[in-house]
């Protein structure tokens, strides 16, 4: 192998080499305009609102400052409270959201269940006919009364089929002969799920359940929607209402007992949407290969 | 029904492992379905959905008629084939780069950081947006102003949307599709690579003759996904680019960011009813249609 890599080395032709050229300096370039928004971001979190008014943003932070860290930490009862509503939200829903897949997931890959089409096309027809934006809205707010009520966060993105379809995958490569066995041994239906297959489910889990976590923490469309009450927004949809309304920037200026003109609001905003990315990027080397076995799992259709 | 009951009393477990799922998608996606009656009727809020009175199709032509139902309709159906072509086109050149890259660490790091923008939120990428355009403070005119350019303000300027657009829509999804090309290319037996670089092959004629058709099932999977959410706009996208401008409504308003803002507004419910079951039907039919006629041609690609 390794003389045969050299030999084409040697023999690598004008034309091939300039493909690698362009191959590199393409991913080059592509890798580069996915990375400069977060570095973008970070050193304008720490530049100084003066630099950021008169000379605008830069690559490296302009009179190095964290003046802007100081006031979201200075303000716990906005920042912190959204950041718990997040970890609430986000832990809460992940955890049912994992246990009711796995056991549907578990319940349509069994081939003795004798509804397990029928099942299968009840979720899947979800994604091919729904109620729409309004309706649904209507409906929540009218009938489920779920205003202000946190369950509007945890409810709606608990259940989704794609993550169904991709854990099926998962259990289908469970010999059945193991459920069979545990069935001879005298194991009920429910031992055998929680103390045979789900210990066998570990990689499938750790997947759906990274997707569902990175889904609830992204989340602010339900709570523009559903939220009202300030002390229930999550923290991206704290930090879109600092984007938009002057409101809740001089709410958080009253706070920290100074001045709306002498607000960062500009590092601020970066920095804020620093601490709200944060955790995904801290935990992104750990849990990718998580995602991408997901992605890859389900790019094969069920 | 003699039959379900003795599968109830068969398999009691199992159903109860699927009742809470099964719950939640009854009580969560199928009975706010029942609110698309509200397309027919004139909404009134303290008669609710089911008391309110019917007015036929009315909702529908006063959708249509006034312009709106074509607008959105045309917006939703360019920016999605748009974004469909260049982010799918941008995910098989990047697949096919780095497979075919050599250098380890660069690969994996490279690979790393394009995947990254699949994990934030699109709020993010609405502050990155503001960032670079906003007219006083923004990168862009922050470069034009060290050119020695005058700035521009691209909030007025709707032609310069659907770019922009279509490249934060390409920067969020191509290290997300890529993976799956990815995937697909390496799932390929590389003895078969091995085979055609012994008989002499050319890096090109490996890629033509050898990955394309090996990665052909998979782009067209993907592309008969995205035909069936034609009409489907992406309105977490929409909405955090955009936001409520006026001035670009008519360049970028699709039918979930329109449907949206009556929401918003609180004005004729009914009418915005109307554009989501005329969406959602419809989506219904052309992926019905389509799945047909891919499975007359070749059962494989079939969808259902």
């Amino acid at each position: 192998m390794q003389e045969n890599a050299t030999s084409t080395k040697i023999k690598m032709s004008s034309s091939t080499k300039l493909f690698y050229v362009i191959c590199y300096v393409v991913i080059a370039i592509v890798t580069l305009v996915c990375l400069l928004p977060f570095i973008m971001l970070v050193s304008g979190s720490f530049s100084s609102e003066q630099a950021i008014r008169f000379q605008g943003y830069s690559l490296l932070p302009r009179e190095f400052t964290t003046a802007a860290y100081a006031l979201i930490f200075k303000t716990p009862m906005t920042v912190v409270r959204a950041y718990g509503v997040s970890i609430f939200i986000t832990i809460s829903g992940t955890a049912l959201g994992l246990l009711f897949t796995t056991m549907t997931a578990y319940v349509i890959a069994r081939k003795d269940f004798k509804y397990r089409n029928q099942l299968s096309f009840f979720f899947y027809f979800t994604t091919l006919f729904n109620g729409g934006m309004v309706c649904t809205y209507i409906f929540y707010i009218q009938y489920l009364h779920l205003k202000d009520n946190l369950l509007a966060l945890i409810l709606p993105s608990m259940f989704n089929v794609f993550y169904l379809l991709i854990m099926r995958t998962f259990v289908s490569a469970i010999p059945t002969a193991l459920i069979e066995s545990a069935k001879i041994d005298g194991a009920g239906e429910f031992r055998t799920f929680f103390s045979i297959i789900l210990p066998l489910l570990k990689s499938g889990m750790a997947t759906i359940g990274l997707f569902l976590a990175l889904g609830y923490w992204n989340d602010w469309y339900n709570a523009m929607l559903y939220m009202n009450d300030e002390k229930k927004y999550p923290l991206q949809y704290m930090l879109y209402s600092l984007m938009q309304k002057t409101q809740a920037m001089s709410a958080i200026a009253s706070q920290a007992n100074i001045q709306m003109a002498d607000m960062p609001s500009n590092s601020l905003k970066l920095a804020m949407a620093v601490v709200a990315t944060g955790p995904i990027i801290l935990v992104y080397p750990f849990v990718q290969k998580y995602f991408v076995k997901g992605v890859t799992v389900g790019s094969v259709k069920g | 029904m003699k039959d379900f009951i003795e599968e109830v009393k068969r398999n009691k477990a199992l159903f109860v492992m699927a009742a809470p799922a099964v719950i939640l998608v009854l009580v969560m996606q199928y009975l706010p379905m029942t609110g698309l009656v509200l397309a027919f009727k004139n909404y009134r809020y303290d008669m609710g959905v089911f008391g309110s009175d019917w007015n036929g199709f009315a909702n529908f032509s006063y959708l249509f008629s006034s312009g709106t139902g074509w607008l959105i309709t045309r917006n939703t159906i360019l920016y999605n084939l748009l974004n469909l072509i260049t982010s799918q086109f941008l995910a098989v050149l990047i697949a096919i780069f780095i497979t075919e890259m050599n250098g380890k660490i660069f690969k994996k790091l490279s690979q790393s950081i394009i995947f990254l923008p699949y994990f934030i939120s699109w709020v993010i990428v609405g502050v990155f947006v503001y960032n670079i355009f906003n007219y006083e403070t923004g990168l862009l005119n922050g470069m034009l102003a060290s050119m020695g350019l005058d700035p521009v303000n691209m909030y007025d300027k709707p032609g310069a949307w659907p770019v922009i657009i279509c490249v934060f829509n390409s920067w969020k999804w191509c290290g997300y599709n890529s993976v799956i090309y990815i995937a697909a290319i390496t799932g390929v037996d590389a003895e078969i690579y091995e085979a055609a670089s012994i008989d002499g092959a050319t890096i090109f004629q490996r890629i033509r003759a050898i990955t394309l058709p090996s990665i052909k099932p998979t782009i067209i999977t993907m592309l008969l996904l995205q035909v069936g959410r034609i009409l489907r706009g992406d309105f977490e996208m929409f909405y955090q680019i955009v936001g409520n401008n006026g001035q670009l409504y008519n360049a970028t308003d699709v039918i979930d960011t329109y449907v949206f803002r009556s929401l918003l507004q609180n004005s004729n419910i009914g009418m915005t009813a109307a554009a989501s079951f005329y969406q959602s039907t419809l989506c219904f039919i052309i992926i019905v249609v389509v799945n047909a006629v891919v499975k007359r041609i070749d059962e494989e690609y079939a969808l259902f």
